[in-house]
């Protein structure tokens, strides 16, 4: 065995399969590790659906509740404040919730909403989730001389209508999220639910 | 690794220096480490450095003594500390100064590379190391101000979290899987202390031992940029050169007394300076439903936060966020010039590099600031200068008059 002469072609091979064999061993030793950096089961079944009931929520009047620990806002909208939808279109950069990432299918694209006056979004600016503020008021503010109620965030002047959607010109790069949602009775609702009980 | 000459120490350092080349690490790294005998006050940093992070890993076992690193106890943990742990207030505020501190020398410590051409050939790699050892010294700033858990700590975690939710495609995910939960909350927290404690320590020891081999290999650069080294006595020492010890342990150790005076003067007298040390909104715990009116980063971040902000697109604004820290590994390729010193350049790039240190001194007080029309223009020209700096450098320094460098420092006898 000692005195026979070293094949270098023999050689090469096993280092670069025993490489390939442990670089493979290396990936599945990952795996586990970068998996423990993802939510944990007790976590996932802390994010589970809420029910909201909004027999008491008035006109213009907004409620606020934790689902997966972040805001969700139910506001009931104003027969005036959803006329005034549609005089935004042009100064809004997504006027027609083309992005589909920010609200389920099943809501419309204009009042983002199922029903038209009740409107659940999920408070937390798309920009860099701050919490924009409800300003439901149609009067000149000194963000906007034109301002037909909406959400204004603080942090960055983030702007947003009276259905979440991003006024031009805000640092916000889309609308603002629309959660899952359906209604169980005429005024009750679960958020974290789609509403032809998927998912 | 065999010596071609046996150790000739006696006694225990002889027992211990024929198993352990202790005598050669001496000289090869402090006794006979021959550095240029020209440095001057920007030299202080690089040393001052080291002690802010001893500084930091003896006050933070100190605190992870009496730290609770979960959602529900954090935050009344560092009271705590503050008011209960003996002493506990004081090794609280070397650690929470250390921080803002260790980025006042390494930013100083950086100018001073800037300024005579230290990162330029044969020093490439360190200046390459230094600025990995920079990224890692902010993500390990980011998660220690998480810690206390106030309402800073968490809603500017928040804020740099959703940043990599810019990222295309897998952005979403990468945020949650980052947080470990569907905000930041109990899991992002326990998360952030581990690697606040042990990952990224042990991965800046490393790189700064790095660092420091890298630097003892070439020699260190000095004010006037000559190399020593082409100049040596009949034994072989750089004329110009002087033991590292005890010409520059005695230096490093009056820096130090002077930094230390400086340190805590700041812990007795300003321990928040001001709100930039310690922030208002951090002493209120963290409350996801609440949001402060105005969100902003340490003092350190600011420059980049004020480039983040000036970007009206996400991603863009991320990428040249990024790309602002980025662009320092670039340096050493992209400064073509012949000599290294400021003090053998032209106008051209003296002007050059004046504008860029105003520029990004701006972009600190922009970032710190709500945010007007006027102060995003401003954010938006100083963003300008910034990468106009590197980008305009490899031209600037090739067609700059430099003037004739000298043979030897200019302090010689």
């Amino acid at each position: 065995m000692a005195d026979q002469p070293v094949d270098p072609g023999r050689r090469r091979f096993l280092t670069a399969t025993t490489a390939v064999v442990g670089a493979v061993g290396g990936i599945f030793a990952a795996v586990p590790f970068y998996s423990a950096f993802k939510p944990s089961a007790r976590a996932v079944s802390a994010g589970g659906p809420i029910e909201v009931d909004i027999s008491k929520l008035e006109e213009g009047a907004q409620v606020t509740r934790k689902w997966r620990k972040r805001p969700v806002w139910v506001i009931r909208r104003s027969k005036v404040s959803l006329d005034a939808l549609a005089g935004e279109h042009d100064r809004l950069r997504d006027p027609d919730s083309t992005n589909q990432e920010q609200q389920p299918k099943y809501v419309d694209p204009i009042t983002r909403s199922i029903k038209p006056d009740v409107l659940v979004l999920v408070g937390s600016c798309t920009h860099l989730g701050c919490a924009p503020k409800y300003h439901p008021e149609m009067q000149p503010t000194p963000w906007d001389a034109q301002w037909k109620g909406g959400f204004y965030c603080p942090c960055h002047n983030s702007r947003f209508d009276m259905s979440g959607r991003v006024y031009n010109g805000s640092p916000a790069p889309t609308n603002l999220v629309v959660p899952p949602y359906r209604f169980v009775g005429e005024n009750v609702l679960v958020i974290g639910e789609d509403q032809q009980g998927a998912a | 690794m065999a010596r071609a000459t046996p150790s000739q120490a006696t006694g225990l350092l002889g027992w211990i220096d024929q198993r352990l080349p202790v005598i050669d690490f001496w000289n090869q790294h402090i006794g006979k480490y021959y550095a240029p005998k020209n440095f001057n006050f920007w030299y202080y940093f690089g040393s001052l450095a080291m002690l802010v992070l001893a500084n930091q890993i003896i006050t933070g076992i100190f605190l992870t003594m009496h730290y609770k690193p979960s959602e529900a106890e954090a935050f009344a943990s560092v009271e705590y500390i503050m008011r209960e742990v003996e002493w506990g207030w004081l090794i609280r505020y070397m650690h929470s100064t250390g921080a803002s501190l260790f980025f006042v020398v390494v930013y100083l410590h950086m100018f001073r590379a800037l300024i005579y051409g230290s990162y330029k050939k044969p020093r490439e790699l360190i200046w390459v190391l230094g600025v990995v050892i920079f990224l890692l010294l902010m993500a390990e700033a980011f998660l220690g101000y998480v810690l206390p858990w106030g309402q800073m700590s968490f809603w500017g975690a928040q804020v740099i979290i959703s940043l990599f939710g810019a990222i295309p495609w897998i952005g979403p995910d990468l945020v949650i899987w980052i947080q470990g939960d569907f905000i930041p909350g109990d899991a992002t927290l326990n998360r952030f202390f581990a690697l606040h404690v042990i990952a990224l320590p042990l991965a800046i020891l490393l790189l700064v031992v790095l660092h420091i081999a890298a630097l003892h290999e070439v020699g260190s650069n000095n004010p006037d940029g000559v190399d020593i080294k082409k100049i040596k006595d009949a034994d072989g020492k750089p004329l110009d050169g002087i033991p590292f010890h005890p010409y520059y342990t005695v230096k490093d150790i009056f820096g130090a007394a002077c930094f230390l005076i400086l340190f805590f003067s700041i812990i007795f007298f300003q321990p928040t300076f001001g709100n930039l040390f310690l922030e208002r909104e951090n002493f209120m715990i963290a409350d996801p439903l609440v949001t402060p009116a105005h969100i902003k980063p340490v003092w350190y971040f600011t420059p980049y936060y004020a480039m983040l902000r000036a970007i009206p697109d996400k991603l863009f604004g991320v990428a040249v966020m990024g790309g602002a820290v980025l662009i320092l590994f670039l340096l050493p390729w992209l400064d073509r010039s012949a000599v290294r010193s400021i003090r053998y350049r032209g106008p051209l790039t003296k002007a050059a590099l004046t504008i860029f240190i105003i520029a990004f001194l701006i972009l600190g007080y922009l970032g710190m600031q709500p945010g007007s029309d006027l102060q995003t223009l401003i954010a938006r020209i100083c963003t300008a200068i910034y990468f106009g700096f590197f980008f305009a450098l490899p031209l600037i320094s090739s067609m700059d008059s430099s003037k004739p460098v000298p043979e030897r420092v200019t302090m010689h006898d």
